[in-house]
């Protein structure tokens, strides 16, 4: 067991006197990964109801999802048209929230430390309000403008909540960018606008791109907005599955998670490729 | 210095914030083709006079002309100037060629025209074939030539320059300075360059504005400023001297109990310095005509590779409790020798070079 005895780090600390440390991490990450991943093999079930381990299996639960149909009685469109809704609001929430976000951080941090710290507190705020209560408002404003069960209703709400974290992240990359460049590009005959396209958003184009795909997880995985004002053909799939649930606890729910567990960790894969790139 | 380039004309600009005064009602002619050096020390708000100039900032009031055009609300990027900032603030998306080539291609030229003027500019600045390097390739200096080409690119008639030589080192400061100004010399351009390095502005200007909490203290050739300096500030912050306190009493100048000579007109009674330049001070024998003598003891002599820098302590009883600062220059001396310390000395500032300040 020699390799024990092997520098771990630039203080000369061996490895078996980390071990414990490694363990312990392991153990956290475990514990913060399992909880999800139990669907997945409870997803290939050929059980009627859901179990886990499974005893036999199938990709029946995978057909139900698949191949479903729309008269499932339980108030929303069929498995694939829920999932498609989705997706059609979480691309639009991209467009929504990722220019008014990126707008805001760019005003942001040209104004001055005292308005910024007036601004950016009220521009996050939706963040810290707990969400049902954001749902709730946004409700009762939908319904005076027959907005509720909406496509466009269900983009604002998203956007509301994804916009903050636009915010964050394009803030941050503005702060490591001089804006002395933008300054140059006009004194050289660039208008305010171009210089932005030009100078400025080449610089910081891979955290917009990781705002993008920020944007449309936050709206992909979100439920609370969607139970207030989605329903009927709009449903989303997270408020479809919830409402799955509620009636019957139907293992189509584990392989319809699975998916959604695969399309989510490879898009925050894809942000975490992204975030790193240097801008 | 003749040209067609436009000429500025600055009039009573003043730029608050809050209450504080970043200018205060500065005027001043920038004439055509001229190199005018804005020399301040730090804070004292040449950065927002250029930026007043560049349409970055909007005085409070005040106008600002190019030519015979009024430009104080006309924005930046139509104002067509060149200008060159302090830390280059190169395109790092960029290489060089398209740095240098992008005002061009805002200003809608094709493709040959492009690469024609970057390729000359590329060769003004002494940067011919480094067209393809990418920004974080270049060393400091090579940075500037390029931030330099690429505001010279479109052939501005107007150049500002925000310390742009503030980042090198010293050697390669000084060659700079003497391209810089063969630059402007070769080009048909105003330029309105901005510094703290006195001996900077002194080494490439036309014309100084000195300028103190943001107003205007005094305009002149480098030599007028250096060798009348209009007031105390500045006759300490342009080249080295001793501000000794003198007084005038009915047309006599007295420093401590004893009667000089100043190269001016008397003026009122009343308190005042009296400058003296380190190097205008010679060894005296005694002998010479119009010269004021001091009398004092050598308290430091200090060898400092082409001077030798003396602290003289003058004789209380005639000057007063005060020391003053003399530069002999090493090797024209030869045969005199070096005071050294503890030395009893007598130096002499001809009339012509005592003058008063307030
Ligand atoms: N946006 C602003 N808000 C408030 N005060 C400002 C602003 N810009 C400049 N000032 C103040 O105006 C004064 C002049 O600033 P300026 O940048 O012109 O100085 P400077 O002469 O260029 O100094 P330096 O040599 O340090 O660059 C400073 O006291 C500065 O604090
Ligand atoms: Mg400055």
């Amino acid at each position: 067991m020699s390799f024990l005895n092997r520098n771990v780090s630039e203080t000369q600390i061996r490895l078996k006197d980390r071990l414990w440390l490694y363990i312990f991490s392991i153990l956290v990450l475990f514990l913060l990964i399992v909880p999800s991943l139990v669907v997945i093999p409870m997803s290939f079930s050929g059980s009627q109801y859901l179990e886990f381990p499974p005893k036999s299996f199938s990709l029946r639960w995978y057909e139900a999802y698949f191949f479903s149909s729309s008269d499932n009685g339980m108030g929303f469109n069929d498995w694939m048209g829920a999932t498609w809704t989705s997706i059609k609001v979480a691309v639009l929430t991209i467009f929504v929230a990722t220019p008014i976000g990126t707008m805001a951080a760019y005003g942001l941090s040209n104004s001055s430390a005292r308005v910024r710290g007036i601004l950016f507190p009220i521009m996050i705020s939706p963040m810290a309000v707990p969400i049902i209560l954001v749902a709730i408002g946004l409700f009762y404003f939908f319904v005076q403008f027959k907005m509720v069960n909406s496509i466009t209703g269900l983009v604002l709400g998203h956007s509301l909540v994804a916009m903050p974290l636009v915010l964050i992240i394009v803030l941050s990359a503005l702060r490591n960018y001089d804006m002395n460049q933008e300054k140059v590009a006009r004194s050289l005959g660039a208008s305010r606008l171009r210089a932005f396209f030009e100078i400025t958003l080449p610089q910081i184009k891979f955290s917009i791109i990781s705002a993008c795909l920020i944007s449309f997880l936050t709206s992909f995985d979100e439920v609370i907005i969607s139970l207030f004002v989605s329903g009927g053909d709009n449903s989303t799939i997270t408020r479809a599955m919830f409402l799955a649930l509620r009636d019957q606890i139907d293992p189509t729910i584990a392989a319809i998670s699975t998916v959604l567990i695969i399309i989510s960790s490879g898009l925050l894969l894809l942000t975490q490729l992204f975030g790193d790139k240097k801008d | 210095m003749q040209s067609n380039a436009l000429n500025i004309s600055i009039n009573d600009v003043t730029k608050t914030y809050g209450d504080f005064y970043a200018l205060k009602d500065v005027s001043l002619e920038v004439k055509s083709g001229e190199f005018l050096t804005l020399l301040g020390p730090s804070g004292s708000g040449k950065t927002t006079l250029l930026m007043v100039l560049a349409g970055f900032t909007r005085p409070d009031y005040g106008s600002v002309k190019f030519g015979n055009e009024e430009v104080v609300t006309k924005p930046p990027h139509l104002r067509d100037i060149g200008m060159v900032f302090q830390n280059y603030a190169l395109f790092p998306h960029m290489n060089v060629e398209q740095n240098i080539g992008y005002p061009q291609k805002l200003r809608g030229k094709s493709k040959s025209e492009v690469k024609e003027s970057v390729a000359e500019a590329l060769s003004i600045v002494k940067l011919d074939g480094l067209g393809h390097r990418g920004v974080a390739e270049l060393s400091g200096g090579q940075k500037q030539r390029v931030a330099l080409a690429r505001a010279i690119v479109f052939k501005p008639q107007i150049l500002l320059m925000d310390e742009p030589l503030s980042a090198l080192d010293k050697k390669l400061r000084e060659e700079m300075q003497i391209e810089l100004r063969q630059l402007h010399d070769s080009l048909t351009m105003t330029t309105v360059y901005v510094t703290h390095d006195q001996k900077e502005a002194l080494t490439m200007s036309d014309r100084i504005a000195v300028i103190n909490d943001g107003e205007l203290k005094q305009l002149g050739s480098p030599n007028e400023i250096y060798t009348n300096p209009n007031n105390a500030f500045i006759a300490d912050f342009i080249g080295e001297s001793s501000l000794l306190p003198a007084k005038v009493i009915s047309n006599k100048t007295y420093l401590g109990a004893s009667e000089i000579m100043i190269s001016h007109p008397s003026k009122d009674d009343g308190d005042y310095l009296l400058v003296i330049r380190p190097e205008k001070l010679f060894l005296a024998n005694g002998k010479e005509k119009d010269t004021n003598l001091f009398s004092g003891i050598v308290e430091g002599s200090i060898f400092q590779g082409e001077s030798q820098l003396l602290v003289i302590k003058l004789d209380p009883g005639s000057f007063g409790e005060q020391s003053l600062r003399m530069r002999l220059p090493n090797g024209s001396n030869i045969g005199q020798k070096v005071p050294i310390s503890g030395e009893k000395i007598s130096v002499g500032l001809r009339k012509s070079d005592s003058f008063l300040v307030e």
